[in-house]
């Protein structure tokens, strides 16, 4: 099983990493995700898929300003930084897709007037960057204990000109794509928490988007799992 | 979040271990703490991590015009900034003092010590540079900032690559990576900060301090050297005073710990070169070690997207049809359309509260407003009737104008007297443009 991987890796590495053509099927890339990589959030995680790579630290339940707190459940806080220059608008209305996504799964009512503040940081952007802060975050808030409904996990659709469909783009795919549809999924069901779409599409696309992100977030539940029983299996 | 305070007894139990020449972490007094040095996939991307201190470091290039006074000379900008996942105490308004004594010295060291060469960055002279922008993010910070800082921004700005640029006569061509391969910057030499940290004024020195020992110390000493042993910056914060031959021992030190750091940096672009050459992994996902239960890798996985079509078919099938939405829009005047009632007018409110604000709240709604307003006539017409009553010129007696619908409303002495005669006239106006959105 081993061997098998190394040839995998040399194959992929004669073509390059990060640029490897994908066949017909769609196919998540390469994920690796490392947890409570930094000493002073409450919850930390890294999670990579391909070349795409966001750091996420978790400050929670804490202190909250008194203009900020809400008497009953716990005020949400996300803020988005990307590598280069100042945060803009686009860092905005990603940071309340996300903020949202976490209100819908976050247990706040365990905790009233307290703070939960999400950071994510931006390391590399390869494609899907929206999905890859989602599952960061998602990881964090794990690594940091917060108590949550469930899981959730996001995913990128692609459609390109002639309607192939496809999964975990990377940013040469979203830049020639017609349209880049990003959903959020939660772990219980695969309802859909949150969705971003950009492009031109019809509704019989849409809903094949969706069910192939269901499909998808399989793998990635699966991949969650795998990875916190990896850390819990030494107690 | 507020910052936690250091109790008592930890900061008398830091200074006792000190005295004793005894650091919580087990080092000795003159030694670094591990430094790690990753790459990413695009190029002038690093994270160097000193302990569990961790910056990212990012580089990358624009073509401008340059600067008035330096028409042949490249543009440098240095940007760090501390992400508030660094430390709770780091928020958007509370850093700023830390902030920009961290950017002044880094600035300081790189862009004053000239270690790059500015006029390799000019493409056509007057006319277009490359500006040149780090940006420096502290990731985790478990103290001595500037020094995992500075090492992360040398080490960006060696591994960048520019795209190439050649100019024939008149005509400029900038090649893409593809086309031909970037270009690395031409770097004199590597500037590297070292920090002292002094307790108990002055007698006793720590390099590399940590967090809880940043706590304690009196004062901060800053040496940044490059590894021919010529100082590019030294600053001394703190207040504590330092003898000269203190300050000449902790610049043979800085000598030493500044060539062992060049080697480690100089080994680990290296080896990223020869890795990239051979074709083989590079990127952060090879830096996440596999040996760490922490950490978790999962290859490529195909998803079986077959039944996708079947699957969307069967919800539309089922699904309602949407509800038919019939759009009239009508033209009040050309550029004024209404598409559907709207709600019912929240700005009633407004009024109420804004007694209760502040002066500063409500100029601001006056600067809006004005804005809004398309004619400046407007503003005067309405401005000369309602004539301004100034009752003296001096700046320190308040002025108390009374307005015709409203009661009078106290307004607090202005810096100028310009601003004097705006005011009154603004809010009469203000409160009319309410009266008539309520109606």
């Amino acid at each position: 099983m081993e061997e098998e991987m190394h040839t995998d890796a040399k194959i992929r590495a004669e073509t390059g990493t990060g640029s490897s053509p994908r066949g017909p099927g769609c196919s998540l890339r390469h994920f690796a995700c490392e947890q409570n990589l930094l000493s002073r959030p409450d919850g930390s995680a890294s999670f990579l898929q391909g070349d795409t790579s966001v750091l996420a630290g978790v400050y929670g339940p804490a202190e909250v300003k008194v203009s900020k707190e809400i008497f009953n459940k716990a005020t949400l806080e996300v803020i988005l930084r990307p590598k280069i220059g100042l945060p803009g608008v686009a860092e905005k209305s990603r940071e309340r897709l996300i903020r949202n996504t976490c209100e819908a799964v976050v247990l706040g009512t365990l905790h009233p007037r307290t703070s939960i503040t999400v950071v994510l940081q931006v390391v590399s952007d390869a494609g899907s960057l929206l999905a890859c802060c989602l599952n960061a975050a998602c990881m964090a808030l794990v690594d940091a204990g917060v108590p949550m409904r469930a899981l959730f996990c996001g995913v990128t659709c692609a459609l390109d000109s002639d309607g192939t469909l496809m999964l975990d783009p990377t940013s040469k795919q979203e830049k020639e794509a017609r349209a880049v549809l990003t959903f959020a999924l939660d772990s219980v069901e695969r309802k859909l928490l949150m969705s971003s779409t950009k492009g031109l599409y019809s509704d019989a696309e849409l809903q094949q988007c969706l069910a192939a992100a269901q499909a998808a977030s399989q793998h990635v539940f699966r991949f969650y799992r795998e990875s916190l029983q990896r850390r819990y299996s030494k107690s | 979040m507020k910052e936690t305070p250091l109790s008592n007894c930890e900061r008398r139990f830091l200074l006792r271990a000190i005295e004793e020449k005894k650091r919580l972490d087990g080092r000795q007094t003159y030694d670094y703490r591990n430094i790690r040095i990753s790459f990413g996939t695009d190029y002038g991307c690093c994270i160097v991590e000193l302990g569990k201190t961790r910056v990212l470091g990012q580089v990358s290039c624009e073509l401008v015009s340059p600067k008035l006074n330096r028409a042949t000379e490249g543009i440098l900008f240095f940007n760090l900034e501390l992400s508030q996942m660094a430390a709770p105490a780091f928020e958007p308004g509370r850093q700023s003092d830390l902030l920009v004594k961290l950017n002044r010295l880094l600035e300081r060291c790189l862009r004053n010590s000239k270690c790059i060469d500015t006029e390799s960055l000019c493409v056509v002279a007057g006319e277009k540079v490359w500006q040149i922008r780090v940006d420096l993010h502290l990731l985790n910070h478990d103290g001595n900032i500037i020094d995992a800082a500075s090492i992360a921004a040398i080490v960006a700005l060696c591994h960048f690559r520019r795209p190439d640029v050649s100019v024939q006569g008149d005509e400029v061509t900038l090649y893409t990576p593809e086309e031909r391969d970037p270009v690395p910057l031409s770097i004199h030499h590597m500037p590297i900060c070292v920090s002292f940290a002094f307790f108990q004024q002055g007698t006793y020195l720590l390099v590399d301090p940590n967090e809880r020992e940043e706590c304690v110390m009196d004062g901060l000493l800053v040496i940044a050297m490059n590894k021919h042993r010529e100082i590019c910056t030294i600053q001394s914060s703190g207040g504590i005073m330092l003898l000269k031959d203190q300050v000449l021992r902790c610049s043979k030190i800085a000598g030493v710990k500044v060539a062992e750091i060049t080697e480690l940096i100089l080994k680990a672009l290296e080896n990223d070169q020869k890795v990239r050459k051979e074709g083989g992994k590079f990127g952060f996902a090879e830096s996440i070690a596999n040996q760490r239960i922490t950490a978790f890798k999962m290859e490529k996985a195909p998803i079986d997207t077959s039944d996708v079509e079947e699957k969307a078919e069967e919800i539309i099938a089922e699904a309602e049809p949407p509800s038919e939405v019939v759009s009239t829009p009508v033209l009040w005047t050309p550029g004024t359309a209404q598409i559907g009632e709207g709600v019912e007018n929240s700005w009633g409110d407004l009024e109420d509260s804004e007694k209760e604000d502040d002066e500063g709240g409500g100029d601001e709604a006056i600067i809006l407003d004005s804005i809004k307003m398309d004619t400046g006539v407007e503003v005067s017409d309405i401005g000369s009737q309602d004539a301004p009553i100034i009752l003296s010129d001096s700046e320190e007696e308040e002025m108390i104008i009374l307005e015709p619908d409203k009661n009078p409303k106290k307004i607090r002495t202005q810096t100028t007297s310009a601003k004097q005669e705006k005011a009154p006239s603004k809010k009469p106006v203000k409160r009319r443009k309410k009266k008539r959105a309520a109606n």
